[in-house]
């Protein structure tokens, strides 16, 4: 059956309190997961206190100023720090969200950030993504064709074009598909929202000449149809996208192609 | 084994494994060709059911014998235990990973969603008969 409680060695404790920097007129209360592979020990909730006077708005900011004064330890991922290249989804307030967008402002209470949920744990808020990015791999995201590549590009007009939209911005973050029950449960065999939003997005380019193909590779009771319009995946993204939507595309057209 | 297993296979290997199915496409529309069947009827059958408080058993009995309420008795008992069985298939695969359990799982789901029908439809064709 399905695991609905943490193992023994998962269970999350209490961790330790940090000291609150000195000096700080204005601080704010961060309680962050810390799981480390080596020490033999459970996850723990840590608390840090954030000098705001010394720290930008957003939760990644909370998180850089952690790591930089009082903490070197604390592991996560980061990057662009504006929201386009999805390193830093994790779990801040209850929600999946990129930490680079989520300003501390919206967030009642003391800070809380877990890692991505239902992920193993690499270390503290890196979640092993390795099946996530396999099952993007399988829904071949690139242009296929057989007709000869023409001299310029392939061409596409407006209309068509438009129809990415809503698509194309998906970011590979993982905030849609780890918030996903049903990806929770079947993460070996339900492709999940990101990657079916992908494999909707190819389905719909009207340059590729794989569209039967593509259709084919998700007609299946795991792979397309364990998505039950929960619609968590919406509600999740960091982007505004609509992942349940794109599934709901690909099941309509395979019903078409049928009827 | 539906799930590809071995610690060396390659992730991508894991993730295609044996192909797409190629079905559930069926299911799916099954589902929610029952649904629409089941809203559609649960008016009449409401009514009827509404009809049938406070009767005594001969005049239940004639009611439910009646041929247009015995037809739309059938359907909904037939719409009934076609999306009852579609709809525990897929809690099943959603929450049994044990393959030997799922199996039995679904084989009993099948065995009991067709009974309901069966023994319901049954009882209808009894009452309509008046035996």
């Amino acid at each position: 059956m399905v695991e609905f409680a943490l193992p023994k060695n998962s269970k999350i404790t209490e961790g330790k309190t940090w000291p609150k920097p000195e000096g700080a007129a204005n601080v704010r209360e961060f309680k962050v997961y810390r799981w480390n592979p080596d020490d033999g020990k459970n996850p723990h909730i840590d608390t840090y206190y954030v000098d705001l006077g010394d720290c930008g708005p957003m939760v990644l900011d909370g998180l850089i100023w952690i790591k930089n004064t009082i903490d070197p330890t604390l592991t996560f991922r980061r990057s662009c720090r504006e929201g386009v290249c999805g390193s830093c989804a994790m779990n801040i307030d209850g929600q999946n969200t990129l930490a680079c967008t989520k300003s501390m402002d919206e967030v009642k209470g003391a800070v809380k950030v877990n890692p991505l949920p239902h992920q193993e744990v690499v270390k503290d808020l890196i979640p092993d993504l390795n099946n996530f990015y396999a099952q993007y791999a399988s829904i071949e995201p690139w242009l296929q064709t057989t007709t000869a590549t023409p001299q310029k590009e392939w061409r596409q007009s407006k209309e068509d074009r438009e129809k990415l939209d809503g698509l194309y911005e998906c970011i590979l973050c993982a905030c849609c598909s780890t918030s996903c029950p049903s990806y929770w449960w079947n993460p070996d065999r339900y492709l999940g929202p990101a990657a079916l939003l992908q494999a909707n997005r190819w389905i719909k380019d009207s340059r590729d000449e794989a569209t039967g193909a593509r259709l084919d590779n998700v007609e299946d009771p795991f792979r397309l149809y364990r998505c039950h319009t929960i619609m968590n995946c919406a509600n999740a993204c960091p982007k505004g996208l609509n992942p349940a939507e794109a599934i709901a595309e690909i099941k309509m057209m395979l019903v078409e192609r049928q009827v | 084994m539906s799930k590809a297993s071995g610690h060396m296979r390659t992730d991508l290997g894991k993730v295609r494994f044996r192909g797409a199915a190629g079905s559930g496409t069926a299911h799916f529309w099954q589902q929610r060709v029952t649904a629409v069947g089941i809203g559609l009827l649960a008016i009449p059958v409401l009514v009827i059911i509404v009809m049938l408080l406070g009767r005594n058993h001969a005049a239940t009995v004639q009611i439910l014998g009646a041929p247009l309420v015995a037809i739309l008795m059938a359907l909904f008992v037939i719409a009934s235990a076609w999306h009852m069985k579609l709809g525990m298939q897929v809690i099943i695969e959603d929450y049994v990973h044990n393959e030997k359990l799922k199996l039995a799982a679904i084989l009993a789901n099948q065995f009991f969603s067709f009974a309901v029908g069966v023994v319901s439809l049954y009882a209808i064709l009894k009452l309509t008969s008046g035996v």
